[in-house]
């Protein structure tokens, strides 16, 4: 059944937002402090613990790709409802330290990357 | 049209699913017979409903009333739902492998990105230490900057501008990470989950990759989705104190 997977699924969430809140109230921040990472984190773990030993049936997981493979029109859809024109009249400061800010960030991609390569060869 | 108002305004949701699936059958269309494939279906997808939001309000396409629906499905619960999903194809052993680095880039990524965004803004004439983090808050996020601003006290212009900031940022990074994914090496999961966390935005890091690489969005958006959490954390904190250290006030 298809439902198993995406029940699965808001379980998932629904505790990775918990989490996430949680962490958020104990350091002091009204709001969810990676509640989408700690419920990607329990999905892949959960799956890859007990998948071993108990394989999801194809048909649960097509309840979750499903869900997955709808990321992209939800992106598109997310980027028709944000406020465009207020960030392109927000001035010059705005559109300048959105992109120089963020452009040096990508230089760094590489340098990482390639730190963290060397690393995992030394190790 | 006085008949299917109506029935577009109440099924909203439906209404959603047909006009962004139109919208992609289009635009990969496009891409496929017109572009040879050199420009991806979906960042073309992604830039025209940018567009289309422009010429929307406040809500984007969402401000008109026939294209409510658009805000549900484009809403925060089910792009985190979905986000959540698309762990299904992540192996945990990947994960494992670059967890440490990951951790690392989103300090750095937050770091080098606040500080920045304050030199740029001290550049253009603010001095005073709680507009310069705030500032510097909204390079990182749209969500970092408001809520630093408004724990510092910071005037509401300043928290717009930081607003803006964090969504020039989010659409930048969408529309640039599939033109540079090449050139900067991001092209499997390690530097897919480097890249979240040193550039952050969900929203971007996300759209970026699946434009460039489906593969490697469940990678990017691990590390990016703590990014905000981290900044939220740093700026009105550790960074202002620096920041109030070096501008006085």
């Amino acid at each position: 059944m298809k439902i198993y997977g995406v029940a699965f699924l808001a379980l998932c969430f629904l505790l990775g937002q918990a989490i996430g809140r949680y962490l958020g109230m104990a350091i002091g921040i009204d709001g969810n402090v990676g509640g989408v990472g700690f419920g990607m984190l329990l999905l892949v773990i959960i799956n890859d613990r007990l998948g071993k030993k108990y394989p999801m049936l194809q048909e649960t997981k097509a309840g979750i790709y499903f869900w997955g493979s709808m990321y992209i029109p939800v992106v598109i859809a997310m980027s028709m409802i944000l406020n465009v024109k207020a960030a392109l009249s927000g001035g010059w400061v705005a559109v300048i330290a959105g992109i120089v800010a963020t452009g040096a960030c990508y230089f760094l991609v590489p340098v990482l990357s390639k730190w963290s390569k060397s690393r995992a060869k030394v190790s | 049209m006085e008949i299917l108002e109506p029935i577009f305004a109440k099924n909203g949701l439906i209404v959603a699913f047909l006009f962004v699936g139109a919208l992609m059958l289009l635009f990969n269309w496009f891409s496929k017979n017109v572009l040879n494939n050199r420009i991806p279906g979906v960042a073309l997808a992604i830039l025209a409903a940018l567009v289309i939001a422009y010429f929307g309000g406040e809500k984007g396409i969402a401000s008109y009333p026939m294209f409510a629906g658009m805000a549900l499905l484009g809403g925060s619960m089910l792009r985190d739902f979905t986000v959540v999903a698309t762990a299904m194809g992540a192996s945990f052993e990947e994960l494992k492998k670059t967890g440490l680095i990951g951790v690392l880039s989103l300090f750095i990524g937050v770091t080098v990105t606040f500080f920045l965004g304050v030199i740029i803004g001290y550049g253009m004439g603010y001095t005073d230490p709680v507009d310069l983090t705030t500032i510097g808050a909204g390079a990182c996020t749209y969500i970092v900057g408001p809520i630093t601003g408004s724990a510092l006290g910071a005037s509401s212009d300043l928290i717009a501008i930081s607003i803006a900031a964090g969504v020039v940022k989010t659409i930048f990074v969408t529309i640039i990470t599939p033109i540079v994914a090449k050139r900067i090496g991001l092209d499997n999961p390690g530097s897919a989950m480097i890249f979240g966390g040193l550039i952050g935005t969900t929203s971007g890091v996300a759209a970026g990759l699946a434009a460039t690489d489906p593969k490697l969005v469940p990678y990017g958006a691990m590390t990016a989705t703590f990014y905000t959490g981290i900044g939220v954390l740093l700026c009105p904190s550790v960074f202002f104190l620096i920041i109030r250290f070096f501008f006085g006030g």
